[in-house]
């Protein structure tokens, strides 16, 4: 029996149609078997609430880098930002299934049905004043180089908060994180590698690349002030204050910069959170409009 | 309908994974655990070598298929987390045939410590021996290959491209 013949067969014998999972073929639960036991302390909503800042930012950023296929400059770098933006939707599945799993579903359950699992409904029926993702990723991609700016910001960002995670109380965010360090290591440094190339490349990739530095930047003013649930959720050892992770972020990019031959701007002042609390400009909704339309016209889709 | 009595780890460990079927998912290291409850459910843990790998999906049917087609009718898979998975997990045998599949097999992990994790601007270091010459004189082409465990080299001798499961 050919290879592929088992796996649609085996398929086919899932009990209840567990094939009736919104977009794609035979997904379960990614959460199935593990333990979703909230530690002694933790209010569920603050715990919901996180994994939504960390599961959307995985989730919105794979969305935008998505939008590279079939435009990138070369094959490899299709494939490589193709990888780069699964392994962040893998990451947003889990932390939105999380999520769900401690009742953090807003008003995504008036829109999807009950067969929809909880992390697609996050993911294709919140709204955007829902999503608690930051400007950062939800910007739009613009041409390589900043793209790849951008994707050096976010990956140093989220590996510095995803280091210091793996020591969380919450054994779920603890495990995503440990994961997530070994595949946002891959990230930063493809990231690093070709801004260093493109700055201390041409004068056109330079310009370029110093262009992409110069929109980025203003976006990392929101990035290292905690909400009250970060706050909250750092004392109670499950969360990372965002204002820890400064001067690792800081340092890394300077050095990388540097290194590319491109000046470094003056870092922006620290900004309230506007993402995290759900304010965002026209760029999210573009791009939620992309994301979720297909779904929410067709939201008991198979294939 | 195979024999029941049939241990449902013997059962497990043939169940080969969907992008790599030359090995089987206990050869990689992904098969975690199987065992069997009081009540007789079998129970299967996995773990998954990159959080958003898409085979998990295909694993899973795949496992129950095997074990209910040997005769175990309620089959539980389970995912598990952590520890996470590293190619250290990969087998002696697993090893061997990946290279003879004509994909080269990873090099050790690399150390990780529970701080910061150090930035690499230069070319990593990795080597891989081309598993079709065997010449060591090879060079990375992408970090990033046709699944997100696989990097893209070349082999300098024999000019081959070849995928190499990348240490994780």
């Amino acid at each position: 029996m050919g290879h592929e013949e088992t796996v649609y067969e085996a398929l086919g014998l899932a009990p209840g149609d567990e094939r009736h999972w919104a977009f794609g073929t035979g997904f379960h639960d990614p959460l199935a078997g593990v333990d979703t036991t909230v530690p002694d302390g933790i209010d569920p909503s603050d715990l919901g609430q996180y994994c939504l800042m960390l599961g959307d930012d995985a989730l919105v950023l794979a969305q935008r880098l998505t939008q590279w296929i079939t435009a990138a400059p070369e094959l490899e770098e299709e494939v490589a930002l193709a990888n780069i933006a699964l392994d962040l939707l893998g990451q947003a599945r889990l932390l939105l299934a999380r999520a769900g799993s401690v009742g953090v579903l807003g008003r995504s359950r008036e829109k999807a049905t009950a067969s929809i699992p909880d992390e697609d409904a996050l993911a294709y029926f919140r709204d955007a004043d829902e999503f608690r993702s930051t400007a950062l990723v939800a910007a739009p991609n613009g041409d390589f180089a900043r793209t790849t700016v951008r994707l050096l910001a976010a990956a140093t960002v989220r590996l510095a908060v995803f280091v210091r995670l793996r020591a969380s109380r919450d054994q779920v965010l603890a495990a995503i994180a440990a994961k997530g360090v070994h595949e946002l290591t891959y990230h930063r440094d493809h990231a690093a590698r070709w801004v260093r190339r493109l700055g201390d490349g041409t004068e056109e990739s330079h310009r370029r690349a110093q262009d992409g530095v110069d929109v980025v930047w203003p976006l990392l003013g929101e990035l290292f002030t905690p909400t009250d649930v970060e706050t909250r959720l750092t004392a109670a050892g499950v969360a990372v204050d965002p204002a820890v992770t400064r001067d690792e972020v800081t340092g890394v990019l300077t050095t990388v910069l540097e290194r590319a031959t491109l000046r470094v701007p003056p870092w922006p002042a620290d900004e309230p959170p506007r993402g995290r609390s759900g304010r965002h400009g026209p760029d999210l909704a573009e791009l939620l409009i992309g994301l979720q339309g297909l779904a929410r016209a067709h939201p008991e889709a198979t294939w | 309908m195979s024999d029941v009595r049939t241990d449902p780890r013997t059962v497990a460990e043939t169940v080969t994974d969907p992008e790599l079927p030359t090995l089987t998912l206990a050869d990689l290291g992904v098969l975690r655990d199987v065992r069997t409850e009081g009540d007789g459910t079998v129970v299967v843990e996995i773990t998954p070598t990159y959080t958003g790998c898409p085979a998990m999906g295909a694993m899973r049917a795949d496992l129950v298929h095997a074990l209910r087609r040997a005769g175990f009718e309620d089959v539980d898979v389970r995912t598990v987390l952590a520890p996470a998975w590293s190619t250290d997990w990969i087998t002696d045998t697993g090893r061997r045939k990946l290279a003879a599949a004509g994909i080269a097999p990873p090099g050790p992990a690399p150390v990780r410590s529970p701080g910061p994790v150090p930035l690499r601007l230069d070319p990593t270091p990795r080597t891989a021996a081309c598993p079709l010459c065997g010449s060591r004189d090879t060079e990375e082409l992408s970090e990033f290959g046709a699944t997100a465990c696989k990097a893209l080299r070349r082999c300098r001798a024999c000019r081959e491209p070849f995928e190499h499961v990348k240490e994780i």
